[in-house]
């Protein structure tokens, strides 16, 4: 005999309360999450890195590098002054929740105030899985075009912050600043936006500033605490 | 693309539901997928006939409702679908709009064969 069986559950609901499992633990320790989502070659690494740099006396940061192969983006922010630990997906064109639980055991989280989660570089799948970080951010780059919104609206629906990068090479390119801002702010209208290049440190202070806040006062009350 | 983990996900889900429910095999799924959803239909049914195999899910079928993004205009609380990929409010031409609905991904229901 056939029946139907009401269902009525997210396809990904697992894959939620395992984000969930996460953020209560980076919680419990006190420590700070940015999960940080782009198209490969935006400059998610290269701002990792001078992120690191600006706030390494301040804070004491953790980085998990997601990846399809190799540990070169680990191994670059372990250089910058990170503690840093490298997940390959093997293939696979995001992180999970269960990825970066992985990732988080092989940190001491008692030792971070910061963790930056680099996620694979692709601008349609990342936003689809929840890994449980305090915040969503997506790094975008002149170079990509200013129609991107337009043409990803799921990637820019979700985030938080907004970091546009290489914008030294906005003279050099067909790309309209006004135009990119409508289409994210449309459908994204609180999200906060950073328009900054890694390699002249132009716009980078007020993104540091952004992280530096949100992180100190949990930060210093919860290992106070302790 | 992440059409097999979703494949592997809903199929995880609809087991679950299907012991649950005392039954022996999952004969078709219905999903609701929404507008804004990044999901290629093609490629998950690719998929989902692979991870099904051996499984009480063999041969399924996957029924696949795709629904229509909603937006709310933030300046004057106008609800509408979105046109020809234009988001601006069709009443008041403002830009800010909020997503009501469109980015939703879940399994409604399963149908399931007891045993006799």
């Amino acid at each position: 005999m056939t029946r139907r069986v009401q269902v009525v559950e997210d396809i990904l609901s697992d894959n939620d309360r395992q984000a969930m499992e996460n953020r209560r633990a980076l919680e419990a320790a006190g420590v700070f999450s940015l999960n940080l989502m782009a198209s490969p070659g935006a400059g998610k690494t290269s701002l990792i890195e001078r992120t690191t740099q600006a706030l390494r006396d301040r804070l004491r940061i953790g980085v998990i590098d997601g990846d399809l192969a190799t540990r070169l983006d680990a191994d670059r922010a372990a250089a910058a002054g990170a503690q840093a630990v490298q997940i390959n997906t093997g293939g696979q064109c995001h992180l999970d929740a269960a990825m970066v639980r992985a990732g988080l055991a092989e940190l001491d989280l008692n030792q971070l105030d910061l963790l930056l989660i680099e996620n694979v570089g692709n601008l349609v799948c990342t936003a689809a899985f929840a890994i449980g970080a305090h915040r969503n951010v997506l790094v975008a780059s002149v170079p990509e075009g200013d129609d991107k919104p337009y043409k990803y609206p799921a990637s820019y629906l979700s985030i938080d912050a907004l970091v546009l990068n290489k914008i030294d090479l906005l003279p050099y390119v067909a790309f309209d600043l006004e135009r990119f801002r409508r289409g994210v702010e449309v459908l994204n209208p609180d999200l906060d936006f950073f328009a900054v290049s890694c390699t002249t440190s132009e716009g980078l202070a007020p993104w540091v500033e952004w992280i530096g806040q949100a992180v100190s006062p949990r930060g210093t009350a919860t290992k106070a605490d302790r | 693309m992440h059409e097999l983990s979703l494949a592997e996900s809903t199929l995880a889900l609809a087991l679950r539901h299907a012991e649950k429910a005392g039954a022996t095999r999952v004969t078709a799924l219905h999903m609701v997928v929404g507008e804004f959803t990044t999901l290629e239909e093609t490629s998950l049914g690719y998929y989902w006939e692979r991870v099904c195999r051996g499984t009480p899910a063999d041969g399924s079928r996957l029924n696949i409702r795709r629904t229509r993004a909603r937006l709310k205009c933030l300046a004057c609380s106008q609800e509408y679908e979105v046109e020809d990929g234009t988001w601006h409010c069709p009443s008041c031409q403002a830009d800010r709009v909020r997503l009501v609905s469109g980015d939703e991904c879940y399994l409604e229901s399963i149908e399931v064969e007891e045993p006799a």
